[in-house]
């Protein structure tokens, strides 16, 4: 047993070893629990929820690996969603052609990078904390957005976007697919390219990083913008899924998005964290989620289970951290 | 144990320990060590990381519980073994090389909050506080403003303030661990009066120091531990810096002048009248292919400042840089890699390394351009770029993907100067590079060094110990108040007479 267990953690790293140790308890768990949880249903449910929150937390973790924050996402995602809904409301609202859609997509990516790109040269150039930069471009960016839609809902969307929140492409769900790309774009970037070694030497050290000669703040402007622009694909799908966009949807994602880096092992002071077990820890909390709601649990209750699931990883980690030094000591 | 026989008239010890053996994990920290203190007496601890110091110090503060067998007896009481809590009770205090203070609170909470911890009613009784705090410094002979934050202190100043705080528990034995590692010349003779003032009150002081000069400069006598084992106590007097370098690593160094006939050699470097205000002034210097410069000076001396504008990440109000015969300009740090320029920085640990990333992490981040294949980084010639350094420097690691700070001082400076070595560079400025790294393996380093120059390299050498740009370059400018005002050529000019010029 306990060699497997060695074999799985070598195999997933140690980073992820956590988070998938609690998928498989929430998928033994619910298959007895609740004997319609082991079906396509659930499965549906979860990769088509998934996707929303789980851009908003790719965006989140790049600026977390650098030892940021990037408390924007929800509001940077809104407007983003907006800036393609008015693209298309004058191109005709619900008779808006193709072209009217992809222009509307560049420039909602061009916005939430544009967001990301303001905060990353104030982050580089003033220095000043990430929580407070990003905290004022949220608060900016939810009054300008509230007072440009007076409070009110954008509708009038165009019926081809459909597809794109609710349709399957050989029994995937279009989000999740997009959502997969994503996921495997920021894989690559943080394994594979110089930028994502640069994030993570950052999120450690910056001074350290800037002595060995590497453009820290170019590393930190392009990693904000990088977390609009992928904060505006979010806002897209939602767009898509809501069929409509208001300033604030979402908005309770903010902090989830936060916590599913840390279930995924991210570090919060910088520096470590992979993309895969953080995509696992999101799968968890959704398929938790949809379990307690197969069982007639309330969606706060739901809420409420996430809290402590939460609590019980940080305690767990505490004692598998403890359980490690002892067997050292002991040699 | 019968061997270790003292001059009969010795005063009885305070501290005296026999046959404590300590085992970690299969491997033997302490094998059958004793160690005596008297009372009031200055007493070094000697040896190399890992020789058994701080294993020693945590066995006498009750930290560790030693394999039994061990006698321990201290103010003429027995014990199997110490507990923190007795320790501390009965006058032992250790003051750690990372100080453990609260730079954000006053100087007289720092020295006095335990005296008000656990006290009911809970209240703070700031008057009685400040009174504790002026005390211990008083004892010490110095005055500080307690009532400022300790952050606005010097090192120097704050080591005293804990100190300090060891004091007011009523110690009669102090332990002192590297207590000068990041102090100047004048904050080291500082602190050292200090604790001279301390052993004249009758507080016996154990001092644990690389720096083999304040060694004997301070203390009475030596105890040398290598390698776990008790390899002697010496009285201070009749040693040297050389032969206690010999008894801790077991080993011989030959030290002898450089000889290299470097007249014909191009220059690499000429700087001429560089200055920057309040920092260094009307600079000149050349330095050739396969020349190591030194320059050594007082902490505050410009020299850092001088490193860091050859190395593009200051700019200079005037004066001009040439290297390899071509005026450049650097708009920052990037442009004099590029150029070939490199600077290994004399603060390892927050500035030279990333000490919570990988050791290949630290290793490639200067060169990274040189690891990529078709704009990704390529995991295969990453690991053999690294492979190839770990080996040419002879580099001790456990595996490639454990962090830097698991390795020692002189593997991770080891690794720091493979960073710079994977940019190709033409001139390469060591600053400081021994801070923090064993005296045996400081040999080490300037084997490289000296392997480097004779590969062509240009090397500047900045170093605050005297004796080791004497020994390790071909020149050696001294800098003053950011000015150069002196030139040495070790050999023709006595090590005596250029310490005597710079420490002056």
């Amino acid at each position: 047993m306990t060699v497997l267990i060695e074999r799985v953690r070598n195999a997933l790293g140690p980073e992820l070893a956590g988070p998938f140790a609690a998928f498989v308890a929430v998928m033994i768990v619910f298959g007895f629990a609740a004997p319609n949880f082991l079906s396509r249903a659930t499965f549906g449910s979860v990769a088509f929820q998934l996707p929303e929150l789980g851009l908003l937390t790719l965006a989140m973790l790049l600026p977390i690996l650098t030892g940021g924050l990037n408390l924007a996402i929800t509001f940077t995602a809104n407007m983003a969603g907006l800036t393609l809904a008015w693209v298309l409301q004058s191109q005709g609202g619900v008779d808006a052609g193709i072209g009217a859609f992809l222009l509307g997509s560049v420039l909602a990516i061009a916005v939430g990078a544009l967001s990301g790109l303001i905060m990353g040269l104030v982050i580089a150039y003033t220095k000043a904390h990430p929580i407070l930069v990003s905290l004022s471009m949220m608060i900016f960016l939810r009054g300008l957005g509230e007072f440009l839609t007076r409070g009110g809902d954008v509708s009038g969307i165009p019926g081809f976007l459909a597809p794109i929140g609710y349709g399957s492409i050989f029994g995937i769900p279009v989000p999740l697919l997009i959502f997969i790309a994503c996921v495997l774009i920021w894989h690559v970037l943080l394994t594979r390219m110089k930028l994502g070694f640069n994030t993570y030497m950052i999120g450690s050290n910056i001074e350290a990083t800037r002595y060995s000669g590497i453009n820290t703040r170019k590393v930190q402007v392009l990693v904000y913008t990088l977390s609009g622009a992928m904060c505006a694909v979010a806002g897209i799908i939602m767009l898509a899924r809501f069929n409509s966009v208001r300033v604030g949807h979402g908005e309770s994602y903010l902090l989830i998005t936060v916590l599913a880096c840390f279930l995924g092992g991210v570090n919060p002071f910088g520096g470590f964290g992979r993309v895969i077990p953080v995509f696992v820890a999101l799968a968890v909390l959704q398929l938790l989620s949809s379990g307690l709601n197969l069982m007639g649990a309330s969606q706060h209750l739901a809420t409420a289970v996430w809290g402590i699931l939460m609590i019980t990883v940080m305690i767990l980690r505490w004692l598998a951290g403890r359980l490690k030094f002892l067997n050292t000591n002991r040699g | 144990m019968a061997d270790q026989a003292l001059d009969g008239a010795a005063p009885r010890p305070l501290l005296s320990l026999r046959n404590v053996n300590m085992t970690f994990g299969g491997v033997k920290a302490l094998k059958n060590v004793s160690f005596e203190v008297l009372p009031g007496e200055v007493h070094c601890l000697a040896g190399e990381n890992g020789s058994g110091k701080s294993t020693l110090i945590k066995v006498i503060t009750g930290v560790y519980k030693p394999e039994a067998g061990a006698e321990i007896d201290y103010d003429g009481q027995s014990y199997p073994h110490m507990s923190p809590v007795t320790a501390q009770a009965s006058g032992i205090q250790v003051i750690w090389q990372d100080l453990a203070l609260f730079p954000e609170m006053t100087v007289a909470e720092n020295i006095a909050f335990q005296t008000v911890i656990g006290r009911w009613p809970r209240l703070v009784n700031y008057a009685e506080m400040r009174r504790v705090a002026i005390n211990a410094l008083q004892r010490l002979g110095v005055t500080f403003d307690v009532d400022l934050a300790l952050h606005h202190f010097p090192i120097a100043q704050r080591q005293i303030v804990a100190i300090a705080r060891a004091l007011i528990g009523e110690a009669k034995l102090v332990f002192m661990d590297e207590p000068t590692a990041s102090l100047t010349q004048s904050e080291t003779d500082y602190l050292l009066d200090v604790v001279r003032n301390l052993s004249a009150s009758g507080v016996a002081v154990v001092f644990v120091s690389h720096r083999l000069a304040e060694v004997l400069e301070i203390s009475s006598r030596v105890t040398v531990l290598r390698d776990g084992a008790l390899v002697g106590v010496y009285p201070t007097k009749g040693l040297t810096q050389s032969r206690i370098t010999e008894l801790m690593t077991g080993k011989t160094f030959d030290y002898s002048v450089l000889h290299r006939d470097l007249s014909r050699s191009p220059v690499m470097l000429e700087v001429k009248g560089l200055s920057r205000p309040g920092e260094f002034d009307d600079v000149s210097l050349t330095v050739r292919r396969g020349e190591t410069l030194g320059i050594t000076g007082l902490l505050g001396a410009g020299r850092t400042e001088l490193a860091l504008t050859l190395f593009g990440m200051r700019k200079p109000k005037s004066g001009s840089v040439a290297l390899d015969g071509k005026p450049v300009r650097f708009g920052s740090n990037r442009d004099a890699i590029a150029a070939g320029v490199a600077y290994l920085s004399e603060d390892r640990l927050s500035l030279g390394l990333i000490q919570p990333q990988a050791i290949a992490d630290n290793m490639v981040i200067a060169s990274l351009d040189k690891i990529l294949s078709g704009g990704f980084i390529s995991s295969d010639r990453k690991r053999s770029l690294v492979n190839r350094w770990i080996r040419d420097l002879g580099v001790r690691i456990g595996k490639q993907d454990d962090a830097i700070s698991t390795l020692s001082g002189g593997n991770q400076q080891r690794v720091a100067i493979a960073k710079w070595l994977a940019t190709d560079p033409k001139l390469l400025i060591l600053d400081a590079p021994t801070v923090g790294v064993d005296v045996g393996a400081r040999a080490g380093i300037f084997d490289i060094v000296s392997k480097l120059a004779d590969s062509g390299l240009a090397i500047i050498l900045i170093s605050d110990e005297v004796p080791e740009v004497y020994f390790n370059a071909d020149r050696v400018l001294h800098m003053a108040q950011g000015r150069i005002v002196g030139e040495f050529t070790p050999g023709a000019t006595t090590l005596q007479a250029m310490e005597e010029a710079v420490y002056a």
